[in-house]
């Protein structure tokens, strides 16, 4: 894996619209059954101006930079060898229906241990007004030549 | 909300079906086919078509949502995948989730998560912290 990765820039994603079935898909793949997920009225209740997206949903909104990284022309990441290790999120709020986010990828560690790579990408997750919703960290590694 | 360290919050056994592995994978859009063919997944020598991790996480958490009521009280969610779920075309998985409390400041709660599948755990660190401003 090519270690210049570790500090360059990335442009921002296109927007994603988040919309309210779109949510309760995610929802119903989640075996949620939080009302705020499903119903606007509950939501509102709980005060948010529509549905509550489950914890795991900015995954959708991030897996665009994880795409960008696999992509990188120079990145040397053979996909069919990377494996999930760890992933976080860093939320200031949850996403909620209506919101149009967009992420911004960075590159903040890689590393290499017993022939393989590990590679952290950190997605940082804004709204429209560029406010901060949440941080999507996902550690990859990268399986050695067997 | 009345927790002391130690103190199970929640538990919850979910049964998979290769059904929830399309339906996730559509949701999701991860439309890796080691996630619905055994042909696929037996030429990269996995022992079966295995859960997304990520559809694992996902519902790893929700016992604990339907505990605070309000997902937006969680502040940080992680996980460390360091088992596979094979999902079998016919019997499925049944995956146990128990919710522990880990921690208890004022401010807020950590829940640990044990995640199993035929006794052995498949998340390694999996982990929330709640804040208790909210709840």
């Amino acid at each position: 894996m090519n270690p210049d990765l570790q500090g360059r820039a990335f442009a921002p994603t296109a927007p994603y619209l988040v919309g309210r079935e779109k949510i309760r898909e995610f929802a119903r793949a989640v075996f949620s059954t939080s009302p705020i997920n499903h119903d606007p009225e509950a939501a509102r209740a709980a005060g948010y101006a529509d549905i509550v997206a489950p914890p795991t949903f900015p995954v959708v909104v991030q897996e665009s930079t994880l795409h960008q990284l696999l992509s990188e022309p120079d990145a040397g990441i053979d996909f069919s060898r990377v494996v999930h290790g760890d992933q976080r999120f860093s939320y200031t709020r949850p996403i909620v229906a209506g919101d149009e986010l967009t992420a911004t990828l960075a590159v903040t560690s890689i590393k290499s241990l017993g022939g393989h790579s590990m590679v952290t990408a950190e997605s940082t997750i804004v709204d429209q007004a560029g406010e901060h919703v949440v941080t999507a960290i996902s550690t990859l590694v990268v399986r050695g030549d067997e | 909300m009345i927790a002391e360290i130690g103190q199970v919050v929640a538990e919850k056994t979910y049964e998979l079906t290769r059904d929830s592995l399309v339906r996730y994978a559509g949701a999701s859009g991860d439309f890796n086919a080691i996630h619905y063919r055994d042909d696929v997944a037996a030429s990269v020598g996995l022992p079966g078509v295995l859960a997304h991790g990520m559809l694992t996480m996902g519902f790893a958490i929700q016992p604990v949502v339907d505990w605070i009521g309000d997902s937006g009280a969680i502040l940080d969610y992680q996980v460390r995948f360091t088992r596979p779920i094979v999902v079998d075309p016919t019997n499925g998985a049944s995956v146990t989730v128990v919710a522990k409390v880990g921690a208890l400041t004022d401010a807020e709660i950590r829940i640990d998560l044990t995640v199993t599948y035929e006794g052995s755990t498949v998340l390694g660190k999996a982990q929330a912290r709640v804040s208790l401003a909210s709840v």
